[in-house]
């Protein structure tokens, strides 16, 4: 289709980018769910859907 | 159904089944000669069937405004009960064609029934009939509740609610019909993409807006699993179905994309469509329906959400584990060997944050079906997930594809895994959805929970033996170097095994019927709860009936 | 309240967001590299594309279902080199919209089954599959010999195809339907056409054994002994040494 770029080169991009990208998804993830100020919000939003109630707020 | 809308959304209605019947009739008028007449047809007869509710509706009142103060759970009441209309006709269409492989003339010589094309309205019906329904009617629930909002625009409800079965049904009598794009699991052709593309946009519009609403900031991770359902569905379905039709009054098209490519898109669609329709969107109900009804948050909130980056990740690299030895480049193969065996720990996450969560229920587990339903599931998502990354890996797969052993892994995944935890968030949430105190026998939900988990058994046991034996029966040789069987030989082999398929899935239909019973039955006969229905309905957590 | 709102829509636009991006890249990466593979790949300058009546047979392949159980994918594996023959290259598919690799055996593979059969065997095995092969559990397809062809619209089908990438030439799109009437008519005024366009190799027969009509048999049974032979790439041997 293109020959713009080296089928190589591409290869290599592809076969490089899936690791760095996996360990940067990983980080931002675990740093999300692990930050410490957050474990409230996530222990309320766990227990919220066992409320009693059964209509909207507003 | 029309009298809950207000004046407004009666008129937008009249207007979109007006353009609706046109369109229906520009496609039987320029459909000449091709299945789109017959569909540009069912079409008009359909919005004109529309059409006349909506007039007949009109002018009566407008609605109470008292229900704003109330979920909107008239298309969910909808969904559940097609979800399970699309059950009995997609799994009846299963037991059918399993049957056709061990006695090969029951089609009785008829060109629409013969099994290349009842096979994907099987496929079709079971995965998006009964699976999609399920999936859209459960959404409009949970993210109401966990919103704690009203859905805003009733009539987008509704039109993604019956606009998705019109795409379903023009999906499986195109294929009696033999419309057909032959890309396994995204068979519709061209102008039923585009009007699922449609109909998916309004469902992601409707999703943002009701979470907009909501009261507290922070999103339940079920809606985060819906979302990433809702929108990588879509970015799947419109790549893959990129195609060219021969003409605007024809039903058929090529693909844009040719062999090597075509085979790599058709997977990276395939897989994720396992990944996202059948698995992100099914864990998004397991994430509410499981705790709610044991009545204890699930296990890790964190893990959770771990296991969904992970998820969303990690799925889109493993397609091409489909393709192992063939003309792929290898690298992609090991790329997608290598994702496909670090998705374990993802989704084992998942499996084992479900099964945790019931810790100090246990008790609950073995009174209640509907909460059995959800357990066994889990289980079933772990171990199908196990024996997905095994097969992945080369060279288990020179062995097992092709073979039956990928249909077994496919029914353990789809049965014991995404039937499962839908029957349990059914049964669950119809008492919830009618205002009834519980399901109207128990005891059939208890016949359905030991039929479904038998019947996936017995079908699954047996392609696992039929797959392994097909495989190794293809690469046994003799002494003397030559190979040992000719391919009729394993196709003989597996008889008995498809017969016990044949009545595995037979018991799994039988489940489903049953199922279909009890609900009609609970919706006419069963009682409303003993709290004055009006007022406060009571809590989930004291609906179950075992308690 | 209007504040709170944007603040709330804001995220979950920001998840939204988040999800497409995680979820768009994996895909994007694997497959990009396949528009440039034609660089790699071994050439096959000899191939040549499928003749009107062999696309109409593919596509009521695609329209029966076939693909559910006949893959058309040789792997690169012993058994199955020596079971259906070379294994099959990525080229062999270039002009295939979609690809028909398939994904499940119940019946074998069909890649390289053009030849291996004759046209009266491949009729009769249609017709009723049992009385040719007494195990077989493939449905019978009696249809096909009844159901003439349709041909009005193939010059359109030729054209999608060429919209696609298909090297069909203006010529090829002009006399598709006679092309397809010359391929199954050897005696007929039109036959000569079918080779010029096409090639001298092209099968010209009367597939389904009768000259005089052009059934869906006939194109069915074209497409069948086309399978495996528009190019003999695999054959070489510096094919293998390539790989």
């Amino acid at each position: 289709m293109t020959d713009l770029v080296a089928h190589d080169t591409v290869v290599w991009f592809a076969k490089t980018i899936g690791l760095f990208y996996l360990l940067a998804m990983a980080g931002l993830a675990l740093t999300y769910a692990c930050w410490p100020s957050k474990q409230r919000e996530f222990d309320q939003a766990a227990s919220d859907i066992l409320s009693q109630e059964d209509r909207p707020w507003r | 159904m029309i009298a809950e809308l207000t004046r407004g959304e009666r008129q937008a209605a009249l207007i979109i089944l007006c353009v609706l019947a046109f369109t229906g009739l520009l496609m039987a008028g320029f459909g000449r000669e091709s299945a789109l007449d017959f569909h540009g047809a069912l079409v008009l007869a359909l919005s004109v069937a529309g059409l006349f509710a909506v007039i007949r509706g009109y002018y009566a009142p407008p609605p109470d405004p008292a229900r704003l103060r109330e979920y909107f759970d008239a298309p969910g009441r909808a969904g559940i009960l097609l979800a399970m209309g699309w059950a009995v006709i997609g799994m009846f269409f299963g037991v059918w064609v399993a049957a056709l492989l061990a006695w090969p003339d029951l089609n009785f010589d008829s060109e629409f029934t013969s099994f290349g094309r009842i096979r994907p309205i099987h496929t079709t019906g079971v995965i998006f009939g009964f699976g999609g329904n399920a999936l859209i009617a459960t959404s409009f629930y949970v993210m109401q509740r966990t919103s704690r909002a009203r859905i805003r625009d009733q009539l987008g409800a509704w039109f993604v609610l019956l606009g998705y079965n019109l795409f379903c049904l023009l999906a499986v009598t195109g294929y009696a019909l033999g419309v057909t794009q032959s890309k396994e699991y995204a068979e519709p052709e061209w102008y039923a993409d585009l009007w699922l593309v449609v109909v998916w946009v309004v469902y992601f519009a409707i999703y943002l807006r009701t979470l907009a609403h909501r009261k507290e900031p922070h999103i339940y991770v079920a809606n985060w699993y819906y979302l990433a359902f809702i929108l990588v569905v879509a970015m799947l379905h419109i790549v893959n179905n990129l195609a060219f039709p021969i003409s605007l009054g024809s039903d058929k098209s090529y693909s844009l994309f040719a062999g090597v490519q075509d085979a790599l898109t058709e997977w990276w669609y395939g897989h994720n469509a396992v990944a996202f329709f059948l698995t992100s969107g099914f864990l998004g109900m397991m994430y509410y329906f499981l705790p709610v009804r044991a009545g204890r948050p699930i296990y890790s909130y964190r893990m959770s959400i771990i296991s969904f980056w992970g998820i969303t990740f990690m799925y889109m690299w493993v397609g091409s584990h489909h393709l192992h030895y063939t003309a792929l480049p290898q690298w992609v193969q090991t790329l997608g060997m290598t994702f496909s065996i670090v998705l374990l720990v993802p989704s084992w996450g998942s499996a084992a944050n479900a099964l945790l969560t019931l810790n100090g229920a246990w008790h609950k587990v073995r009174d209640d079906a509907t909460l059995r339903f959800m357990m066994v599931s889990a289980v079933f998502y772990g171990l199908t997930t196990f024996e997905g990354s095994f097969l992945a890996i080369r060279s288990v797969n020179s062995l097992s594809h092709y073979t039956d052993w990928t249909v077994g892994h496919v029914h353990a995944g789809a049965l014991g895994w995404v039937a499962m935890i839908s029957f349990g968030a059914i049964y669950a949430s119809v008492p919830w959805l009618w205002k009834r105190e519980r399901m109207y026998s128990t005891r059939l939900v208890e016949a359905h929970f030991w039929l479904a988990l038998g019947g996936t058994v017995v079908y699954v046991v047996a392609m696992w033996n039929s797959g392994i034996i097909q495989g190794l029966m293809w690469r046994t040789y003799t002494e003397s170097g030559t190979l040992a069987y000719s391919f009729v030989d394993s196709v003989a082999a597996m008889h008995p095994y498809y017969i016990a398929r044949a009545f595995g899935g037979l018991l799994f239909l039988t489940g489903a019927v049953i199922g279909c019973v009890n609900i009609a039955l609970t919706i006419r006969h069963a009682p409303a709860p003993a709290a004055a229905a009006d007022a406060e309905p009571p809590a989930a957590g004291q609906l179950q009936p075992a308690e | 309240m209007f504040g709170l709102h944007q603040r709330l829509e804001r995220r979950t636009l920001a998840l939204s967001l988040a999800i497409i991006v995680a979820a768009s890249i994996g895909g994007l990466v694997e497959i990009a590299p396949l528009f440039t593979i034609h660089q790699t790949v071994e050439d096959a300058p000899d191939m040549r594309v499928y003749t009107p009546l062999e696309l109409a047979g593919r596509n009521i392949y695609i329209r029966e279902g076939c693909y559910a159980c006949h893959s058309q994918m040789i792997r690169t594996l012993r058994d199955e080199v020596e079971r259906y023959g070379p294994y099959s290259l990525a080229v062999e598919s270039k002009y295939d919209h979609p690809m028909l690799w398939g994904s499940k055996r119940t019946g074998p593979d069909l890649a390289r089954l053009g030849g291996k059969y004759s046209d009266a065997w491949h009729v009769a095995h249609l017709e009723s599959p049992r009385a040719v092969v007494p195990e077989s559990v493939m449905p019978a397809y009696r249809w096909l010999s009844r159901n003439p062809l349709r041909v009005s619209d193939l010059p359109a089908h030729l054209r999608a195809q060429k919209a696609v990438g298909v090297p069909y030439s203006d010529a090829m799109i002009a006399h598709a339907e006679q092309d397809a009437f010359g391929q199954s008519a050897p005696d007929s005024p039109q036959a000569a056409g079918v080779t010029a366009r096409y090639g001298e190799a092209t099968n010209l027969r009367a597939f389904d054994g009768r000259p005089d009509r052009l059934t869906e048999m006939d194109a069915l049974v074209a497409y069948l002994q086309i399978l495996g032979r528009l190019t003999d790439a695999a054959h070489r041997p510096v094919a293998a040494v390539a790989r």
